[in-house]
């Protein structure tokens, strides 16, 4: 049973026009079934307005689905009742930085989520501390939001969710306001809360660089699922990729220059050492046989 | 190129945040350079690092607390200076459109500009057509409200804006952040474009070392309020020991093939883009085999 | 000049004030408020000046920076000062052209001022040593029985939080917005004060849309993250009243026993005025 599970979901938006008739409507998540395993990192890839942020926005039960069903560890978002479980068990990290911090000092803000839930003080606090010292934000926990860089105060909206203790972690564009300092912080402290804490992370982006060590990569396009695979699999699809409006990581599109000129590489290599060693293997077993 | 043909000069520009209180920041120190008619230049520094401020004096939002900026050779803090004509010629694009987009339609939001400069409905029109047409945006979108179109159009538009102005220098401020990557390209490519066809002078703030390195043929390094490097990209990315000091690093290509140089193969030259590093590996590879090139 | 307004705003030190419960001071700054309209004479600005200078002792907070909050209001002192002294019916004190001033005249104007200067200066200790924050959960609690009359004192007191949080990224992006329209060539410095409104819808409009987008989005973070209303919330900071508290209590008690004290008794041992 997968933590996160959809069914044929659609979601269509009505679009109106001023005086509040129905213009046109979009079809935003097109009949998508997808299953994500518990412990995974998954990343759903796709260019703006493809669909995934609003794919992800069903996962937490602020969108509905128009025709389909989700559910979140077994349960079926469009049950009232279950609302806020969903909530705790998914928890969701948004695009803008400033637009998702409530509290006016970083402890107090990641505190909100457990008050919200009715969480004991004690334990709000022992839940406070523990979230910040994994995203590695706990000497900033003083400090006021506004003095944050862009990756802190994202790492702090991370800790916000973490201390409502989620199996899920869902992350909507978190870098895409972000420096690449920034995003390099983020990213380090996702990747970490799936290896040491077994948190399942469902990250939605589109820089290619952040997907490279993620478990299963979705790409989406019009709102259905392209192809998907392991991200090996995926950044092969090169061509596919680019038709998409989207890439594939610098040194995957190298080695696939290198390989459509002649040079026997594999495909969907991911990382600067494994090109080194392709390349490496290739000059001891002699260039001769490689020239055409 | 002499000084006589720049179009501006920035001559030891310093700026100081919070003078007369205790925390006195220099968020720009002694800054000199030049900008050429035809260049393409990126300015590259970490968050804080001075870039936003300096671009800010380079076309007055922001005046100097030491040194001064020419325009074709006159002070632009003069008294007397047409600061209002200048700013014209100057553009200044800021990184999000959603903080200047305020009218009704796109056409009438592109007029801003040139209807601020006092030109006349009919020519502020024209200007808006031109500029629209530039940065390639489809007609149907014309009449649309800008709010309701997607984040590249929107910063298609914001660019249009201030082309309408018809600058000289086209300063853009981060213009690809929150694109996808075939978003990115458009944009810069049409930057490019208007470098080549009008012979614009570009200043691109980025952080991808990628797309300064693929579009630019000049950069600039600040590093806490200095101009640390001004530079052609291979000059400057070979140095990226100092780079990641900073908080920056080199395009993946120049690692690429640093690593291949140091295993493999010891001539490969320091490359900043793909095209550079597949040239470069494809001639080795067919040397190392004994094929003449 | 948004800048010298020190009402509203916070100074972080260490001090015993900054310890207080947020209800302490907030009941104490109403006692101080409320100690100022009792009576006009002498004695009891005495020792409500007393009263005043300890708790800016005790407040850590440096004078000149209590100070500053008194610029903003200036204006408004001169205006009431002015008013009372030529508008004041009574006893001629002096009289030269047009304009007669009176014994009463001078009096009220005095008073009037004093009281001002003390209104600002007694509720700027509270908010300089009371983090907004603390301000909002204090308010909270001090108007929770505002609940019974169904005032949705939680929202409220959540809206303030909100507002005070987003004002200093608001006011940054204004400035962006505005350099963004500089840039293209917009004059915001038009003698004329209709072209200059005119002049800020195109900063007025981005800055609405925004904030628009930042509440909704808030609002879907908020949602998100499990909120909903004050009902079932527990509190990370609950408010605690120590034994300080209690002492300020009993201190203001006595305080305000001395009002009377000075205000009834006082002038009829000793009159003055």
């Amino acid at each position: 049973m997968g933590i996160i599970k959809t069914i044929k979901l659609t979601f269509d938006y009505i679009r109106r026009n001023e005086e509040g008739d129905v213009e046109g409507i979009t079809t935003a998540v097109d009949d998508l079934t997808l299953d994500i395993q518990p412990g995974d990192f998954v990343a759903i890839l796709g260019h703006n307005g493809s669909g995934k942020s609003t794919l992800a926005k069903h996962f937490n039960s602020i969108l509905h689905p128009t025709e389909g069903t989700v559910l979140v560890d077994g349960k079926d978002t469009m049950d009232e009742d279950k609302v806020w479980e969903i909530r705790q068990t998914a928890g969701m990290v948004f695009q803008n930085p400033d637009n998702q911090i409530i509290g006016q000092i970083v402890e107090e803000d990641v505190g909100f989520g457990p008050e919200n839930m009715g969480v004991p003080t004690k334990e709000i606090w022992e839940r406070v501390e523990n979230s910040l010292k994994q995203v590695g934000m706990y000497d900033y926990r003083k400090a006021s939001p506004n003095k944050l860089s862009g990756g802190q105060k994202q790492r702090v909206s991370i800790a916000g969710v973490l201390a409502m203790q989620p199996k899920c972690i869902i992350l909507d564009e978190p870098t895409a306001m972000l420096d690449p300092q920034g995003r390099a912080e983020v990213i380090r402290a996702v990747t970490q809360l799936n290896q040491k804490e077994k948190i399942t992370v469902i990250l939605i982006t589109h820089y290619m660089d952040e997907v490279v060590g993620a478990d299963h990569v979705y790409v989406m396009d019009k709102g259905k699922i392209a192809f998907s695979g392991t991200p090996r699999e995926v950044f092969s699809r090169v061509e596919e990729l680019k038709s998409l409006r989207l890439s594939v990581p610098p040194v995957t599109e190298l080695a696939y220059e290198l390989k459509k000129a002649g040079i026997p590489l594999p495909d969907g290599v991911l990382t600067r050492e494994e090109l080194v060693e392709e390349v490496s293997k290739l000059k001891k077993e002699g260039f001769r046989r490689i020239v055409r | 190129m002499s000084v006589k043909d720049c179009i501006l000069i920035a001559d030891h520009l310093t700026y100081v945040y919070g003078s007369g209180t205790e925390r006195v920041v220099k968020a720009v120190d002694d800054v000199s350079f030049m900008i050429h008619p035809g260049e393409m230049i990126g300015l590259i520094g970490h968050t804080g690092s001075g870039k936003s401020t300096l671009i800010q004096h380079l076309n007055g939002l922001l005046a100097p607390s030491e040194g001064s900026v020419y325009y074709h050779g006159k002070d632009i803090h003069d008294n007397g200076f047409d600061r209002k004509t200048f700013r014209s010629k100057v553009g200044l694009v800021f990184q999000y459109p959603e903080h200047q987009l305020f009218e009704e339609t796109v056409h009438k939001d592109v007029m801003f500009g040139p209807k601020n400069m006092g030109l006349s409905a009919k020519e502020a029109d024209l200007r808006a057509y031109e500029a629209l047409k530039m940065v390639g945006l489809e007609d149907e979108y014309f009449y649309q409200s800008p709010f309701d179109l997607s984040g590249g159009q929107k910063r298609k538009v914001a660019i249009a804006g201030v082309l309408a102005m018809r600058p000289e220098v086209l300063i853009l401020d981060e213009p690809t952040a929150g694109l996808d990557p075939k978003g990115r390209d458009e944009i810069l490519g049409l930057v490019k474009s208007f470098k080549e066809k009008q012979n614009m002078s570009i200043i691109l703030v980025s952080h991808s070392m990628e797309d300064v390195a693929e579009y630019v043929d000049r950069i600039m390094v600040m590093d806490n309020g200095k101009l640390v490097y001004d530079d052609v990209p291979e000059k400057v990315f070979a140095q990226y020991k100092h780079l990641e000091e900073m908080g920056l690093r080199a395009p993946e290509m120049t690692y690429i093939t640093d690593e291949l140089r140091k295993q493999v193969f010891p001539s490969l030259p320091v490359v900043t883009t793909l095209q550079e590093a597949k040239e470069a590996i494809l001639g080795t590879f067919l040397l190392d085999s004994g094929v003449s090139l | 000049m948004l800048r010298d307004i020190t009402l509203g705003q916070y100074y972080q030190t260490e001090s015993i004030l900054h310890r207080l419960d947020p209800r302490t001071k907030i009941l104490a700054s109403f006692f101080y408020m409320l100690s100022l309209f009792l009576f006009t004479n002498v004695y009891v600005y005495v020792l409500a000046l007393a009263m005043l200078l300890l708790m800016i002792e005790l407040s850590h907070v440096p004078f000149k920076f209590i100070i500053r909050g008194m610029k903003a209001i200036v204006v408004l002192l001169i205006i009431t000062a002015v008013f009372n002294l030529f508008l004041t019916k009574g006893t001629t004190f002096v009289s030269f052209w047009k304009f007669t001033i009176t014994e009463e005249g001078l009096r009220n104007a005095g008073f009037m001022s004093l009281r001002l200067i003390f209104l600002i200066l007694g509720s700027s200790i509270m908010t300089l040593t009371t983090s907004p924050n603390q301000l909002t959960d204090g308010l909270e609690r001090v108007f929770g029985f505002l609940k019974i009359f169904k005032v949705p004192v939680h929202e409220l007191a959540m809206m303030m939080s909100i507002a005070l949080r987003f004002i200093p990224i608001l006011v940054d992006e204004t400035d962006k917005i505005m350099k963004a329209q500089l840039a293209r060539c917009a004059d915001f410095e038009s003698k004329n004060i209709f072209k200059k409104a005119k002049s800020f819808i195109p900063v007025l409009v981005p800055l609405f849309v925004s904030a628009f987008r930042r509440a909704g989005d808030l609002a879907m973070a908020m949602e998100a993250r499990c909120y909903q209303g004050g009902q079932g919330r527990t509190k990370m900071k609950p408010l605690k009243y120590k034994g300080r508290d209690i002492l300020t209590y009993l201190v203001f008690v006595l305080y305000l026993a001395g009002i009377f004290v000075c205000g009834i008794l006082l002038p009829k041992l000793l009159p003055i005025y």
